[in-house]
């Protein structure tokens, strides 16, 4: 429970809001092994400790990543960290996405926003195994062509012949061509097979309800729909109470969770 | 636990005169020796040295949203219902430090775990309701997949001296829960206080070793069949005292059930969202953290404090909390505490202390909520059958 130094590598601004934290153990040289979907509790000294997922390749565990947007007392801490400083890290914690069960389908990967940074992680691990999987399609939505983030991987990865990358923005702005719209209007033509498919989404709550509507109209089993949800979290292992998602905690027996498993808590507000 | 059972076998008889024996005993041994006493017009578990600093003819009165403590004719000192404090105060103290960072020259820094030796210590009065709360917050800080050192250095060195209860308040319901009003396990010793005209006593069960121990130099004689016959009514007197009921009959589905209740926006108009239920609940686990540093910026503390569920800011993520109305708030407690509970840690996560229905300040009653969605199931029933005999016979 007690925080464990890293050094910042390098931070990368990824949007005018956003940034990506690189991070090396500060002592030794251990290596930090995590699943794709688990998160980290990070600390700035005298200023917090908060929940970030991991957006790195958890197949190169020398390098951890987070990719953060400026919002709260701790992100905007760490917006100002400079290369060397320390931060406290604590994980990693939570449940990770079903990269081994998705092996032999189709995999669609829908992300709202920032919720692109822990699907990342799960995108490194299945291009690293390409041959494992059938079509991999990601669908994005952001606000603006400018909120875009990992852009140059995104032109990399959409450049790939065995990957689908579209992208959706709510406002274009002059010089785009691209799609405009909600990131489930990318749904019903994504060329995926919905009944041996397996979808990995991330963003927004409201933009997760819509995305399992969808995502359900096209055919795709609940049992086959992982959501990785967002609460307020303390501690990160299940004992503080905050995150508490009905009888689930979304530290602990979360964040990434099967959506048949809890979509009657999903369906609910408030819960 | 249970609220009937006889006294266990061998026990031991300690005059009321000589309960100070047992407290030097305990103070020799080095516990520092938590007990009930008088403080501010309420009993709380207070560090004490002295049988006198015990409430003896001291009772309370409660209600829901009543609580006096009285005087009573004779010198008894425990007949009294458990106070607005619970033993969680010294096992997971309300503000404690976790951690300590200091700067160590560059821009790095080093982290140490809490150093400092928690007390050993000795409880003395604890109530069945109140041991079974202790079990249950073992269950939630030391689990298999997580353990709180924080709670265990303090948990495991504790000396667990319960005094069966012989008072039971109007707000208790501990025979509905199964958890008193005689204390069967997870005690080290367990006193049962008799008191009548001739004689003051106490009857005393062995549960451990270490409750034997410190019995060693305490004048306790081998509790006579009489003696033994005597403690055994006291305690059917406070089994019979206990009139408030809640049905824990399919009480986890009973409460997911009613996620979609009305009757949530009902209790929203009376609850203040004060968090006062969950800071006396014995059972109630919910924290936050706080970081402080000292004024040069080199020194940076980690503490936990207590949280409660009805603060707005419990939930709060980017952009709002996930339960904005006081009705979800309710509804997130009442459901945790008994079904959610149930799910996360195998147990009810209420004693029937009746804690909550006593320091509400708008007297809101656990069981009478529990009744009320029980009355709407069974109102409902009542809507639909004549209902479909009507279309039976048009």
């Amino acid at each position: 429970m007690v925080p464990r130094p890293f050094r910042v590598q390098q931070i990368r601004h990824e949007t005018h809001d956003t940034f990506t934290l690189e991070l090396e153990p500060a002592k030794g040289s251990e290596v930090f092994l995590f699943k794709a979907g688990q998160f980290n509790m990070l600390y700035v000294f005298g200023v917090g400790e908060i929940p970030i997922s991991i957006s790195s390749d958890p197949t190169n565990p020398r390098v951890l990543m987070h990719t953060t947007r400026e919002v709260g007392v701790v992100t905007k801490a760490m917006g100002k960290l400079r290369r060397g400083d320390v931060i406290g890290v604590r994980g990693p914690y939570g449940s990770p996405w079903p990269v081994e069960q998705a092996d032999g389908s189709d995999v669609v990967i829908v992300a709202g926003g920032i919720g692109l940074a822990p699907l990342r992680s799960a995108l490194y691990q299945m291009l690293a195994h390409r041959q494992r999987y059938e079509k991999i399609v990601l669908l994005y939505g952001t606000r603006t062509p400018n909120d875009i983030l990992y852009r140059r991987e995104l032109q990399r990865w959409r450049a790939q012949f065995d990957l689908e990358v579209h992208i959706t923005v709510d406002r274009a702005m002059s010089g785009w061509r691209g799609n405009v719209g909600v990131v489930t209007s990318l749904i019903p033509r994504a060329p995926f097979d919905a009944r041996n498919a397996v979808a990995l989404v991330c963003g927004p709550e409201i933009m997760m309800r819509f995305t399992v509507l969808e995502l359900q109209r096209r055919g795709v089993p609940p049992s086959n729909i992982y959501i990785s949800m967002e609460r307020n979290m303390k501690c990160g292992v299940g004992v503080c109470g905050h995150c508490q998602f009905g009888p689930c905690f979304v530290c602990r027996d979360g964040p990434v969770f099967r959506y048949d498993t809890v979509q009657h808590l999903f369906e609910r507000r408030e819960i | 636990m249970s609220q009937s059972g006889a006294v266990s076998e061998n026990p031991y008889a300690l005059p009321a005169t000589d309960l100070q024996k047992l407290f030097d005993s305990l103070t020799q041994r080095g516990y520092q020796i938590i007990a009930p006493t008088v403080l501010d017009d309420a009993i709380v578990y207070e560090p004490v040295e002295s049988v006198n600093e015990l409430p003896a003819g001291v009772t309370d009165e409660q209600r829901a949203a009543v609580y006096r403590i009285k005087r009573r004719s004779d010198k008894a000192m425990f007949r009294w219902a458990v106070g607005p404090r619970s033993w969680k105060h010294y096992l997971y103290p309300p503000h404690q430090r976790l951690w300590e960072a200091r700067r160590n020259g560059g821009s790095g820094f080093d982290v140490v775990a809490e150093p400092e030796e928690p007390p050993v210590y000795a409880f003395v009065g604890v109530r069945p309701c109140d041991l079974a709360a202790i079990a249950i917050q073992d269950r939630v800080f030391l689990s298999e997949q997580y353990r709180d050192e924080n709670y265990g250095r303090r948990r495991e060195k504790a000396l667990l001296i319960a005094v069966n209860c012989s008072h039971p308040a109007g707000n208790c319901f501990c025979a509905s829960t199964g958890t008193g009003p005689h204390a069967q396990t997870g005690y080290d010793l367990a006193l049962t206080e008799v008191l009548d005209s001739k004689q003051h006593y106490f009857v005393i069960e062995l549960g451990t070793e270490r409750g034997a121990e410190v019995l060693e130099g305490v004048p306790v004689q081998p509790a006579s069949p009489e003696q033994c016959e005597a403690a055994q009514r006291v305690l059917e007197n406070a089994a019979r005292q206990i009139t408030k009921r809640m049905d824990t009959t399919d009480l986890k589905e009973l409460m997911y059930r009613h996620l979609d209740s009305p009757h949530w926006d009902d209790v929203a108009k009376r609850c203040l969202t004060c968090s006062n239920c969950t800071m006396v609940c014995p059972t109630c686990f919910c924290h936050t953290v706080e970081d402080v540093t000292n004024l040069q910026g080199t020194v940076a503390e980690r503490w936990r404090k207590w949280d409660s569920c009805f603060h707005i800011d419990f939930s709060y993520i980017h952009g709002s909390p996930v339960r904005v109305s006081e009705s979800s708030r309710y509804r997130q407690w009442i459901t945790h505490k008994l079904a959610s509970w149930q799910d996360q840690f195998g147990v009810l996560g209420c004693v029937g202390c009746g804690r909550c229905i006593t320091w509400c300040p708008v007297g809101i009653d656990i069981t009478d909520e529990v009744n009320a969605l029980r009355r709407s199931e069974e109102s409902k029933a009542a809507l639909t059958s004549p209902k479909e005999e009507s279309h039976a016979n048009p």
